[in-house]
């Protein structure tokens, strides 16, 4: 019972303050204000104290004089340490930001031209804006938003620019350098660039990281960057990255600093304005390159209303204090700090513990909008239904008011207006989701796309992709509450499977589940336990088992919830189960994961034709990367090097 | 002849034992006779002079009152017995409110501190109305009667070699100088003591008092100067047998100076103060001044591994020591002969040197000695941060030409250095003060609240000692460094023995505070400042303690590869149901600071019982295993009980 109460005491110390947070629409005073004057208006941030400033031109400098790098340039082999340095400086200048106030004033104006056409508000938690205010000023500071559209790219700086806080510099991909102006500015707004398969140069590797550290130590500027990596698909959260988290938690590491404050940040939106393009990506349409072109072609999506954008600044959380009794800093008291160093196993895990806990608070962070729920609901009526004879609105309607309780009970931070009549507040969610939903005479039906004018037929397999595309649209909007149920989920369907009481027993099956699903959803590396209190906790909170020493048992009145969670869970794992199947009942055993994707969408779309398959998720690559990756973690499957 | 005057300054910096008067001018001149008294004295006949006869315990019973000796049997008469240094002075605030340092033993001894009260008011929150006073004597009821080992008494007895179990004199062998042992005896508040003291005044004594500690199996704790801050003196509380405490302070003659060689043979009781003045009537020095000079001893020094201010130029203890004897329960460890370095498997002397007591008795010491120098000089450079500084002294260590001393203080104990500045008497002073004051921050543009002190000391010959400094100021100069004049340098050393008496005083407005210290490498310097600051301050903030603390550094030594870094930190305890343990857990936490930024675990104050939780990762197993064997062979029955180190 300890174990519940610890549970219970850490799941509410992460949901309670912050739940009563009160946002405040930034767009509100731009709408009455001139958008000139607040590009234009006086920016008194108040910097880093413990740091002598230097200039965006001094960083490059200051990295390629660094022992590090002296080093690393010294030891390379092949060229001579001119041609070395030379190069280093090459991927510097290809690297770095160029921070300049002007173009953040230039920035202000077109987004707030932009965000006001889009979004009805942007709502922003200014107690948390306040407790950031006062720890940039304290010391070195990482911003971790979430990255859920291109959008949100620099909203951040936006928003720290409107409140006087120093602007940050943000890690990006390198292709947004490419593109024509608009990689110039980003540049100048405080974007360094960064190549996505570094792999083995250690050249690269080795002027990227003196580069962040430098930013570190000097307190050059607050730093953000996607501890996800890169723009989640699915809107649901990604395992997180760990190189960049080791090299930004480096500095303290080895006491170059006296503490670094980590702030996750939550971005969720009513509706993303990638939605469709991201359906298709999933399904094997390619992705189109970021040009500037493309950006100005996709202007049309802003003649539509996006709803309302949330921007939840998390409490900065001290590394230092974090990291307490994680890790011995001593190890890295015998080696010289400037020397490249391996990390070792103990600093790997606690990045990795670090990292993962992040994309967890930014979950937790983030709100959950009524359409969230009902796509979790729609997804749970057969697909033929959603398009043929549509669901009853009132069903519906009914089932999200119970979702909702659920998800109050499991700790939801809901963006669910409290002055609006819950039918209103549904309907105008089905409204505002045109794309995807519509309501006809009394019932809710799937959109699928226009039939192109053709002149055969559309074969089945066509079809099949075309449902696929609107129901993937609604699994990510389903995606962003999937945090919220998750553990009770696993533990639902543990009691489900196995058909016991015994604690110990469902404990095993959870924590397999979990083993099994922890590509797919966020789990804390080490903390299973935790999980499975946690889920223990909420399935008793709101009705659905009885717990005792030894015993979890389902109540009567908690079938809904469990059925409701057991078949939240159900596309995931009959989607695992047919690529099982696929790898076990090809004979071969070496494969290219080129040919895997098309193969596995082939076996699915005959077993969704054939009534086999109910869910069209087995079609999305992000399943099917998830189960590859899943598989190697698990060792049954081994990435050769072609 | 130049050469006298300076050599005045910084002796008289340390407290004078003539009693009483004169003014500084007759001072100077008796010492510049006896120097040269000495001088032509030399080829005569040293033996005679300095000689001090055979070892006579039995006489030395009638020796009972303090004829001629510094520190006396009874060192409650000159010393206080709750706090630091003698009993005639102290800080205190007079009838006017100022901050005044009594006695006539330092040269700030009777004057006026007009800033020290802001100071301590701004920096701590005290206030002249809040005091926490001492108890002012001890209850011997307090003291647990001695548990005695008759058999060991009345052989001791025997012996002739003096001894007490007079309260007094054994709650004044129970303690060093850190926080908690002088607040517990402030509230008049006696742990475990020892049940005896003992007095041997030669060598042979030190062999009969272990030789009966055997037989009867009596605990033995070695006691040099009392000034221990790693509780290397406390008693364990846990050992049940009786505990004698072997008071080495009247073992203290010179036994021969080599002039030769350049080595002097000393007993290990004799404080530094001493030495070094009895060394100087011949033209000598050892050059060996750690900052508790005034009152460690020689074989503290062997026995903890101490350093010296001025190591630079003499070296630590380690570089200074020729030969040692030391008296174990399996008998006497020493060297066969005076050769300068000797290839002859580990060096034993590196067993007896940090052994703190535990393995035996240091009582004689062969070391090396060094003519005075003919001249020597003081110096400070202003910089405009830390930073800065730290630049300038490694860049000096690089160049290996560091100054017989060269130490740098941060901003906190520049202001502190402020406070402590007398009133000034001539206008013409203070407009002066102002001038300087107005140069470096206005014209110069540093910043009052960032810019540090560094002190210099040079010695050696004349010209070599301008080249040196002008050496010296020329780096300064590249790391902004502005020369600040003799004065303040000066200034700068004189208060390291006045500064531990503040101590006291903060103790009777409710500040508690310690220093400790560490050796680090070059490149962790600014970081271990930094982060060892901030961690008492967050410390302190998260333990409850309700006024800002003062977190202080400097870097006092510099060598080749590293730089040894003190700490000060002290704090307002108003409002702490349990100060101490605040405090403790504190200094706890600042030592882990200290260890997780490269920090050593010791630079030169030792392990003792304070620090030993941390002691087996310093070393590894194995090396603990080493030590550990060697104090079984050595001491199997743990006659050397004081349990330090390992």
């Amino acid at each position: 019972m300890t174990l519940v109460k610890i549970a219970s005491r850490l799941f509410l110390s992460l949901k309670s303050p912050e739940n009563e947070e009160e946002f405040v629409d930034i767009l509100e005073e731009r709408r009455l204000r001139s958008d000139l004057g607040h590009a234009l208006r006086t920016f008194r941030p108040s910097p880093y104290k413990g740091g002598p400033s230097c200039s965006a031109a001094d960083l490059p400098k200051i990295v390629l004089e660094s022992q590090h790098l002296r080093y690393v340039i010294a030891t390379e082999t092949g060229a001579s340490p001119e041609e070395v340095r030379e190069e280093a400086s090459a991927i510097l200048e290809e690297m770095s930001q160029n921070l300049q106030l002007g173009f953040i004033r230039l920035l202000g104006y077109i987004f707030t031209k932009v965000f006001k056409r889009l979004f009805t508000s942007i709502n922003v938690n200014m107690e948390g804006l306040k407790a950031l205010q006062q720890a940039i000023q304290e010391s070195p500071v990482i911003l971790l938003p979430n990255h859920r559209s291109y959008v949100d790219f620099l909203v951040i700086s936006y928003i720290m620019f409107t409140y006087d806080i120093p602007v940050p510099v943000i890690a990006a991909g390198i292709p947004l350098a490419g593109m024509k102006i608009v990689g110039a500015i980003i540049r100048r707004s405080g974007a360094f660039f960064i190549r996505r398969a570094i792999g083995s140069d250690k050249l690269y590797w080795a002027v990227m990281s003196e580069y962040v550290r430098t930013i570190i130590k000097t307190g050059f500027a607050p730093l953000e960057f996607y501890v996800e990596g890169l723009r989640s698909r699915t809107l649901k959260s990604l395992m997180p990255k760990l190189g960049m988290m080791h090299m930004v938690l480096e500095p303290y590491f080895k006491g170059e600093v006296y503490d670094i404050q980590l702030v996750p940040i939550s971005l969720s939106y009513d509706r993303v304005l990638e939605e469709s393009l991201l359906a298709l990506e999933l399904l094997g349409v390619p992705k189109l390159k970021e040009s500037t072109t493309g950006l100005l072609k996709a202007s049309k999506v802003l003649q539509d209303d996006y709803g309302i954008m949330h921007v939840n600044f998390g409490r900065p959380m001290s590394v230092r204090r974090l990291c307490r009794g994680k890790i011995n800093l001593r190890q890295y008291n015998l080696i010289p700090r400037d020397l490249p160093q391996k990390p070792r196993a103990e600093a790997q895990a606690c990045v990795s513990w670090l990292a993962h806990l992040m994309v967890r608070i930014q979950e937790e962070g983030s709100l959950i909008s009524p359409w969230s729920l009902m796509a979790c609901l729609l997804l749970q009526a057969p697909t033929a239904v959603l398009t043929e004879q549509g669901l009853p609105w009132h069903q519906l309607t009914e089932k999200t008011i119970w979702l909702r309780k659920l998800a109050l009970d499991f700790g939801a931070r809901l963006n669910w207006p409290a002055q609006v009549p819950d039918p209103d507040v549904m309907s105008s969610a089905v409204a505002l989701h045109h794309s995807v939903v519509r309501r006809e005479a009394g019932r809710v039906y799937l959109v699928r796309e226009e039939e192109p004018e053709r002149k055969r037929p559309i074969s089945p397999e066509e079809d099949v992709i075309r449902s696929a595309a609107a129901v993937l649209m609604m699994v990510s909007y389903r995606n962003q509450s999937l945090h919220l149920f998750v553990r009770p989920a696993l533990l639902a369907t543990a009691i489900g499977v196995t058909k016991t009481a015994q604690r110990d027993e469902l404990f095993a099956f959870f924590c397999f589940l979990r083993d099994v699903f922890s590509n797919e959803f966020i789990f804390i590396p080490g903390e299973s336990s935790q999980d499975f209190e946690e889920a223990c906790v909420l399935l008793r909170k709101c009705g659905a088992v009885h717990i005792s020493e030894q015993e979890v048992t389902a109540s009567d009145a908690g079938l809904e919830a469990l059925s409701f969670l057991q078949a939240l869970l159900q596309p995931f794992i009959d989607s695992y189960q047919v690529m099982f199947r696929f790898l076990c009942e090809d004979k071969v055993h070496v494969f290219a994961e080129k040919q895997f994707l098309p193969a596995v969408r082939n076996l699915a779309t005959k077993l969704i034709l054939s009534g086999e398959l109910h869910t069209y998720e087995t079609l999305s690559s992000d399943t099917q990367k998830n189960v590859l990756s899943a598989l190697r973690r698990l060792e049954t499957l081994a990435k050769l090097e072609s | 002849m130049d050469a006298l005057p300076s050599l005045h300054k910084h002796g008289s910096s340390m407290a004078s034992n003539s009693s009483g008067g004169g003014s500084d001018r007759q001072r100077i001149a008796q010492q510049r006779l006896r120097i040269i008294a000495g001088h032509l004295r030399r080829p005569v006949d040293v033996d005679s002079t300095i000689l001090a006869a055979e070892c006579k315990a039995q006489d030395s019973k009638t020796d009972v009152s303090s004829e001629g000796k510094t520190v006396p049997r009874r060192r409650q008469e000159i010393m206080k017995w709750n706090g630091w240094g003698y009993s005639d002075t102290k800080f205190l605030f007079n009838k006017k409110g100022q901050a005044e340092f009594t006695g006539k033993r330092y040269k700030l001894s009777g004057m006026i501190m007009p800033a020290l009260k802001d100071w301590l008011e701004d920096t701590f929150g005290t206030n002249l109305q809040h005091k926490s006073p001492a108890t002012p004597i001890l209850t011997s009821s307090a003291v647990q009667p001695p548990t005695l080992n008759e058999a060991f008494v009345e052989e001791l007895k025997s012996t002739g070699i003096p001894f007490s179990h007079d309260a007094e004199d054994r709650v004044f062998r129970a303690h060093g100088h850190c926080l908690h042992e002088i607040f517990a005896l402030r509230e008049g508040k006696v742990g475990r003591v020892p049940d005896l003291v003992v007095w041997p005044n030669c060598h042979n004594d030190v062999v009969r008092i272990v030789e009966l500690a055997c037989k009867h199996n009596v605990c033995l704790i070695p006691y040099g100067g009392g000034t221990s801050v790693s509780s290397g003196l406390e008693c364990p509380p846990e050992e049940t047998r009786s505990i004698v405490s072997l008071d080495t302070s009247q073992m203290s003659r010179i036994l021969w100076i080599d002039e030769k060689n350049l080595t002097a043979h000393m007993e290990a009781g004799i404080v530094g103060q001493d030495l070094e003045r009895l060394l100087n009537e011949s033209g000598y020095c050892t050059g060996h001044e750690p900052d508790s000079m005034e009152f460690s001893s020689l074989g503290g020094w062997v026995a903890t591994r101490a350093s010296g201010m001025k190591k630079n130029i003499y070296g630590n203890i380690e570089d200074l020591v020729i030969r040692v004897k030391m008296v174990t329960p399996q008998g006497v460890i020493e060297k066969s002969c005076l050769g300068p370095r000797m290839s002859t498997g580990p060096d034993i002397h590196h067993f007896i040197m940090g052994s703190e007591g535990t393995l035996g008795v240091v009582t004689e010491v062969t070391m090396k000695i060094r003519p005075m120098p003919e001249y020597q000089k003081y110096g400070s450079v202003v910089f405009p941060n830390f930073e800065q500084g730290v630049a300038c002294l490694r860049e000096v260590a690089k160049q290996r030409c560091a100054p017989a001393s060269i130490r740098l203080m941060d901003n906190e104990q520049f202001k502190f250095g402020h406070a402590l500045k007398p009133q000034v008497s001539s206008m013409f002073t203070s407009f002066l003060d102002g001038l300087k004051t107005f140069y470096i921050t206005k014209f110069k543009g540093f910043d009052p609240n960032c810019l540090c002190v560094a002190t210099l000391l040079f010695e050696g010959h004349r010209e070599k000692v301008l080249q040196h400094e002008k050496q010296v100021y020329d780096i300064a100069a590249q790391f902004g460094g502005l020369a600040a004049g003799e004065d303040n340098g000066q200034r700068g050393y004189m208060l390291t023995f006045v500064i531990a008496y503040l101590r006291d005083l903060g103790m009777d407005y409710y500040v508690i505070g310690e220093s400790f210290e560490t050796s680090v490498p070059w490149d962790r310097v600014l970081d271990i400042c930094r982060n060892v600051k901030l961690r008492i301050i967050q410390e302190c903030k998260d333990k409850g303690v309700q006024f800002q603390p003062l977190a202080s550094c400097r870097a006092t030594q510099t060598y080749d590869s590293g730089a040894c870094v003190y700490f000060y930190f002290a704090f307002n305890y108003r409002g702490l149901s349990d100060p101490v343990h605040v405090f403790e857990e504190v200094e706890h936490a600042a030592r882990e600071e200290i260890l997780a930024n490269g920090g050593s675990l010791s630079h030169h104050h030792g392990v003792g019982k304070l620090r030993k939780e941390w002691m087996r990762e310093a070393v590894s197993n194995v090396g603990m295993g080493m030590l550990k064997s060697v104090k079984d062979y050595v001491d199997p029955n743990n006659i050397f009980g004081n349990r330090n180190l390992l």
